[in-house]
């Protein structure tokens, strides 16, 4: 089934506050196999011109893959997700993500296609604190693929 | 700004150090907590042939988290990565041993931008085959 074009551009409400903790940028940093100690002790983070521990540059993608969902979600979009694999990500990011921070994400669809029978969906999500500060900005190209 | 600047001259065609590391399945389930991302296809074969993969595969995010990690050390301030994007051209499979499957990092300088920011494309291989396309980060060196 083609996505709707009229799609594009729709906006969703504002997450729930995400606070991002020092242990689990720790944990996603030790998950993607990186030693660096910005990610796990203050003193280094802050010798490194960081106000406290900051996360790996891929440590968005938790925040957006639960704001990411409420498009998948959405019944007017009508995506099957049993058929949905991710395509392509981009970040860009305003400044690091750090321990602390308290983000809101915001998720925007961005643009439908069709090609060949498979539906491609991309989602903007933009993180910020709750005082309005833009954190990251997030792009999430999900394809799902048409049935045989 | 980095208060742990590159110290070699960078121009087009330098070169990242290269990086190989190996993802077995507990990587994959160590990735899945730390990420909240539970599709049974990171660590139930008998759901990923189902649905038509060759076994079980990493999740995309990983492969472009482990390979980010490539710019990051070389750049020595993970918080120089302004931008980072990626596109999933063949899944990871992992097999379900000790060795796991390899990744195989290359690095080179692309372009070089304004405000010393440098574009370093990215080619990312497991099996001699690539996994990641258009793999490329912006970095601030400046």
């Amino acid at each position: 089934m083609a996505l709707d074009a009229g799609l594009v551009g729709r906006s969703y409400p504002p997450s729930a506050v995400y606070e991002v903790g020092r242990e689990k940028i720790a944990e996603f940093a030790t998950a993607i196999g990186d030693p660096d100690p910005v990610h796990r002790d203050t003193a280094a983070a802050r010798a490194a011109g960081h106000p406290d521990v900051i996360a790996p540059p891929t440590f968005a993608i938790v925040l957006t893959l639960g704001a990411g969902n409420v498009v998948v979600e959405d019944p007017e979009v009508g995506i099957d997700y049993s058929r949905v694999v991710h395509g392509e990500q981009r970040f860009t990011h305003h400044r690091p993500i750090r321990a602390g921070d308290r983000l809101v994400a915001t998720a925007t669809i961005d643009a439908v296609r069709t090609v060949a029978g498979n539906d491609m969906l991309t989602t903007r999500v933009d993180l910020a604190t709750t005082d309005g500060e833009p954190v990251c900005t997030t792009h999430s190209m999900l394809v799902a693929r048409g049935a045989a | 700004m980095s208060a742990r600047p590159v110290e070699v001259e960078v121009e087009v065609g330098t070169e990242l150090p290269e990086q190989v590391t190996r993802v077995t399945r507990a990587d994959l389930v160590r990735y899945a907590g730390a990420s909240g991302d539970f599709n049974v296809i990171h660590w139930n074969e008998r759901v990923a042939r189902e649905v038509g993969l060759p076994g079980v595969i990493a999740h995309g995010m990983l492969t472009a988290g482990i390979a980010a990690r490539a710019v990051t050390a070389w750049a020595g301030d993970p918080g120089a990565v302004v931008e980072y994007s990626v596109r999933f051209s063949r899944p990871v499979v992992v097999p379900d041993d000790a060795d796991g499957a390899e990744l195989t990092v290359r690095g080179r300088v692309a372009a070089l931008l304004d405000d010393g920011r440098v574009r370093v494309d990215l080619t990312v291989t497991s099996g001699g085959e690539k996994v990641l396309s258009l793999a490329r980060a912006v970095v601030a060196l400046g």
